[in-house]
């Protein structure tokens, strides 16, 4: 096998590693239970008492939500004045603007959903101090609120019948402390001993080889890209992501960061098994997601490895694959791997351009993105995956005319109706939101706004269609990579983008947790023949079938409006 | 309600102490004693800083190996890749001409030959590597311009090329600015 392809199955392969011990490892800490890393309860204790936080408190799904809501709503306005001001505060050495209020907004929003869209770019629109205590205090902080929402998620399958879910703050200050910062720390020290800057310098300059003056942006990242890619953020320090070299060094660190990106999301799903003593559920949910990344991830290697046929025709060599946007030192294969991790678990982090990848490719990318439960983002993708379970459950339970019933809770019409709600509520707001921006690019081109509407588009035809549907969808993915080269930074982008990223965000975390919440409440119906099971290969196959129907209706239409139409005019 | 506003208040001003203060501060600290001092390794000629071993630079002389083609020009203050799709007209237009320019300065090599890096933009605009191919198609070029033997240019490629991680995992790469200051080099003490 060529050294390209053995690299994608050594990152695979040793993500497995971490991953499982890492899921067993999380169940127990969430569960109270002992584990190597107490030493760091006097630290907790610490927030605690200084927050006037009692982690005993126990809290209902109500209150729980209630917390997640009023903390991330705190972020919100905090960050969107900070963002606005950073030009008059410190820590600013290349002396970048302040952002406009439309900016600050969608930034923030961005940033609070773990999403990172970015509609500026790191290098010029942001400071020191707003890349610390807004864009990376974020990355920890969002990433930690979609795990302790799913650990609430655990807690009402945990018991019979429980309505006392734990305390919020308390899974919330764990996810930090005893996963995202020790974790953290080990990726910054690889990264920062590869090449990646950590000193407070502003910007350099030095005379090239050739005699060309040139500026160097720096500033301290490695901090930062650690836990962009750990807690599946995916904002970069630089403007181009992790395609930059002081992002991502070399073929070492692209391995530590896709690694990083997907052993949370695995965990969180390894852990749900341990947790509520469901190990063989946890293993077909696993299956599921896994086989669902092999059947996106293989046919994007092959189509990148292939080259572009457009390029094939002009008579050069391609052994090498397709290299627009890609960097030499990763090559195609590991960029195609990582451009399927990045859109299946919401990080939105890219090694190559993604507008610039195979038609088909693009359709993939999308694709991962639309379902969003192939592993998912931390915590958020078990949870997006537990409402396809609820549709699957109900529409197998009205197959085999027995009572949908989860973990021994039976699913009623309040549930299912919550589950189906949810499950609309992507495919509306993506193909609205194209809708409405390709009306608007059609019908108001001229409209005086930074970037006028006809100049939106990098590329013409069903490419650029592509570019606005990618730039909804990984809005409620909250994923964040885009097909960069549409120009998003404008009144109209960010007002959308930002309002997609909020519905796409909170109601998926809301819903599920109500759902689990009200489940849990229900009184425990033993197993019986009558049961409907949940662990078993065919139910797993029937949550497949599931996921796979609802995103085909719900997408195949646009899909076939973007990047289908690309590949077939690309083929004549 | 009052009561979770307030503990979310003093939950985020402790947090970002640990996560805006202490975290990164460590990391910098660390960091220090890394090959840059955490400012990026720098590449010397002569006793002059010449640029960053992981950024490339624009090369246009024909006696030195070029890098690929880049979307904003080796501009290290603001990456960028093209985010040209793969069937835009004007885009393979683009590349079309660059390989006329390739064969225009390398006449002895074949269409066939450019390995599809040398006429296509990076992602970061940066790329410091060049795949080995695109090293090799120069070697003549570069052998003629410095009237040097092509042998002792194209061992300099080999010893400049990058094999994969430990030999076994991803492709092989070319520093173009390590191996054109090698080139200088080379010059200097022959």
């Amino acid at each position: 096998m060529n050294t390209e392809l053995l690299g994608i199955v050594a990152t695979y392969l040793l993500t497995l590693v971490i991953a499982i011990p890492l899921g067993k490892y999380l169940a127990k800490v969430f569960a109270g239970e002992k584990v190597w890393t107490d030493f760091l309860k006097p630290l907790e204790s610490g927030i605690f008492k200084l927050s006037g936080i009692n982690p005993k408190e126990e809290m209902n799904w109500k209150q729980h939500m209630k917390a997640l809501l009023t903390i991330n709503l705190v972020w919100l306005v905090y960050g969107f004045f900070v963002l606005i001001y950073q030009d008059k505060l410190p820590l600013n050495p290349d002396g970048n603007p302040g952002m406009t209020p439309d900016l600050s907004f969608n930034t923030i929003i961005s940033f609070v959903v773990n999403c990172d869209l970015q509609h500026y770019s790191g290098e010029s629109g942001v400071t020191y101090l707003t890349q610390h205590v807004v864009m990376m205090f974020l990355m920890f902080v969002s990433c930690a609120t979609g795990i302790a929402a799913a650990v609430v998620f655990f807690k009402a399958f945990r018991d019979k019948t429980s309505v006392r879910l734990g305390n919020f703050w308390d899974f919330f200050v764990k996810s930090i402390t005893r996963l995202l910062l020790p974790l953290s720390l080990i990726i910054a020290l690889i990264l920062a001993f590869s090449g990646t800057p950590t000193s407070y310098e502003g910007k350099d300059q030095f005379i090239s080889v050739q005699g060309d003056t040139v500026n160097v942006s720096r500033g301290p990242a490695a901090g930062m890209i650690a836990i962009k890619h750990l807690g599946t953020n995916g904002g970069g320090w630089f403007g181009a992501n992790s395609t930059h070299p002081f992002e991502n060094p070399n073929y070492l660190t692209t391995v530590v960061e896709l690694i990083a990106q997907v052993i949370i999301p695995i965990a969180m799903v390894i852990a749900f098994g341990f947790f509520v003593r469901r190990r063989k559920l946890a293993w077909i949910i696993f299956g599921v997601m896994t086989i669902g990344l092999f059947l996106l991830l293989i046919p994007t290697v092959s189509s990148e490895l292939g080259g572009n046929p457009a390029l094939a025709k002009m008579g050069i060599s391609q052994t090498t694959g397709a290299m627009e946007g890609k960097e030499v030192r990763f090559g195609p294969a590991i960029s195609a791997y990582w451009s399927t991790v990045t859109t299946i678990v919401s990080t939105g982090s890219v090694n190559s351009m993604h507008d610039s990848t195979m038609p088909l490719t693009g359709a993939w990318q999308l694709l991962g993105m639309m379902i969003n439960a192939f592993y998912g983002g931390c915590g958020v993708g078990i949870l997006n995956y537990f409402i396809y379970l609820i549709i699957a459950v109900f529409i197998s339970g009205l197959m085999v005319g027995r009572t949908p019933e989860f973990l021994g809770h039976k699913v009623e019409a309040r549930e299912v109706k919550i589950a189906a709600l949810i499950t609309l509520l992507s495919p509306f707001l993506i193909l609205a939101g194209t809708a409405i921006a390709s009306y608007v690019f059609t019908n108001h081109g001229n409209a005086a706004w930074a970037v006028q509407p006809q100049n939106w588009l990098n590329n013409p035809g069903f490419h650029g269609f592509s570019e606005m549907l990618y730039e909804i969808t990984s809005s409620n993915a909250n994923n964040g990579s885009g097909f960069e080269g549409l120009g998003d930074n404008n009144v109209m982008w960010n007002t959308l983008t930002g309002l997609v990223l909020l519905l796409g965000r909170f109601l998926p975390i809301i819903g599920p947790v109500a759902i689990a919440g009200l489940l849990g409440a229900k009184k425990y119906i033993p197993e019986s023949a009558g049961t409907l099971k949940t662990d078993t290969l065919t139910f797993g196959l029937m949550t497949f079938a599931v996921i796979l129907v609802l995103n085909a209706l719900s997408y195949f239409p646009a899909l076939a409006l973007g990047p289908l139409a690309e590949y077939f005019t690309m083929l004549k | 309600m009052k009561k979770y506003i307030l503990q979310s208040i003093r939950l985020t001003v402790v947090l970002m102490v640990l996560l805006c203060g202490i975290y990164p501060l460590i990391v910098a600290y660390a960091g220090g004693f890394s090959e840059g001092r955490g400012g990026g390794e720098k590449m010397t000629r002569n006793g002059k800083v010449v640029g960053y071993a992981l950024l490339g630079q624009s090369f246009t002389k024909q006696e030195y190996f070029w890098g690929r083609p880049s979307a904003v020009g080796y501009n290290a203050a603001g990456s960028a890749g093209s985010n040209k799709g793969p069937s835009n007209p004007d885009y393979l237009q683009q590349v079309s001409d660059r390989i006329d320019t390739l064969l225009k300065y390398n006449p002895t090599i074949r269409r066939a030959d450019i390995p599809a890096d040398m006429v296509t933009a990076s992602g970061s605009g940066l790329d410091p590597d060049i795949s080995e191919q695109g090293a090799i198609i120069q070697i003549k070029r570069v052998a003629e311009q410095r009237q040097l033997n092509e042998k002792v240019v194209a061992e300099l490629v080999v010893k400049n090329t990058k094999k994969p991680l430990f030999g076994l995992f991803g492709p092989t790469s070319v520093n173009v600015l390590k191996l054109n200051l090698a080139l200088d080099a080379l010059k200097k003490s022959s």
